[in-house]
């Protein structure tokens, strides 16, 4: 990702985010609320909303990797978002359900919901990047720990 | 709310979809839509939480964050996008800004764990619940299925507790 980028390649991006952005507000899952609604069974929206949208980034999945080697604006594969199975699946999905259910918020709804002028939600913001950060800091030090000669293993 | 609180043990809504089913439909499409616009031109599936590392790297050398330099410019783009495209709903369809009742408090402590474990768990809503299993991916199926039935679980026991809002 070093290397020299495509012009497009930001604006892409841009308007990726941009419908991505349109869609989590127009989907109202910008809305905790709403959120919080179907976690107490009170609107089935929500994996209406996931699934569709997972159903439809699925067939681009499946499709692309057939009919074309690689991307124009990067040159790398296309391949799907696989990643190797471990303990810390169960434990991160755990600790986020717990957040998620008190909160309503996950990240990208989250940062739609800034964009519809709810500016209370930088209380989750905040909250995000410090817990990002803890973890980040955490992490750092076990795997210096780990690196280290005569590990606690 | 109050309808529900006086009938907890009710589990199924008298009308599944309160606020209409075609805002979950097109909404949906569009979330897919924009990870699809992003995958096609770049191969890039694409997930949201990765940002909180990533934008963590500008001001801190932590080694953990480091990893992800190469991606941190596109991803605050991305994001910066995320929040156009909803302020752009906000003005043509909303119709001026909304706020959320829901307790500061709740946010704050609510964002940390979500902070903490969607970087521990590989992904978030999008990362493992749109591009994961769009892929297919056993991981992330089974990523999704863990955060969901705990959030199921917490959010009962908060309302539960009389929470509100």
């Amino acid at each position: 990702m070093s290397r020299n980028r495509h012009p497009l390649f930001m604006p892409l991006i841009l308007v990726g985010g941009l419908i991505f952005g349109f869609g989590l507000a127009y989907s109202h899952m910008a809305r905790p609320e709403i959120v919080l609604d179907f976690l107490q069974f009170d609107d089935f929206g929500l994996p209406f909303v996931m699934f569709g949208a997972a159903i439809v980034s699925g067939i681009a999945f499946a499709v692309m990797p057939r009919i074309r080697d690689s991307a124009p604006l990067t040159g790398d594969k296309y391949g799907r978002r696989l990643k190797p199975f471990d303990r810390n699946v169960l434990i991160g999905g755990g600790i986020f359900g717990v957040g998620w259910g008190l909160s309503g918020i996950c990240p990208g709804a989250a940062y739609a919901s800034l964009g519809i002028g709810n500016v209370t939600i930088l209380w989750a913001v905040v909250g995000m990047f410090a817990g990002a950060y803890l973890q980040g800091v955490w992490r750092s030090k076990r795997a210096a720990a780990d690196m280290a000669p005569a590990g606690a293993d | 709310m109050l309808a529900e609180l006086a009938a907890p043990g009710q589990v199924v809504p008298a009308e599944p979809f309160p606020n209409g089913i075609s805002r979950y439909a097109i909404g949906g499409l569009l979330v897919g839509l924009g990870a699809v616009v992003i995958y096609l031109g770049t191969g890039i599936a694409a997930g949201a939480s990765t940002f909180l590392e990533s934008t963590l790297s500008y001001v801190s050398d932590q080694s953990r964050f480091k990893q992800y330099r190469a991606s941190r410019d596109w991803r605050i783009v991305f994001t910066l996008g995320i929040v156009l495209g909803a302020a752009v709903y906000a003005v043509f369809w909303q119709g001026g800004t909304w706020t959320t009742d829901v307790q500061p408090w709740r946010l704050l402590v609510g964002g940390v764990l979500v902070g903490i474990g969607t970087r521990i768990g590989k992904g978030c809503t999008s990362g493992h619940g749109v591009c994961g299993v769009g892929s297919a991916s056993r991981t992330s199926i089974v990523g999704v299925i863990t955060f969901l039935t705990v959030a199921i679980v917490t959010a009962q026991i908060v309302a539960a507790l009389g929470v509100s809002p």
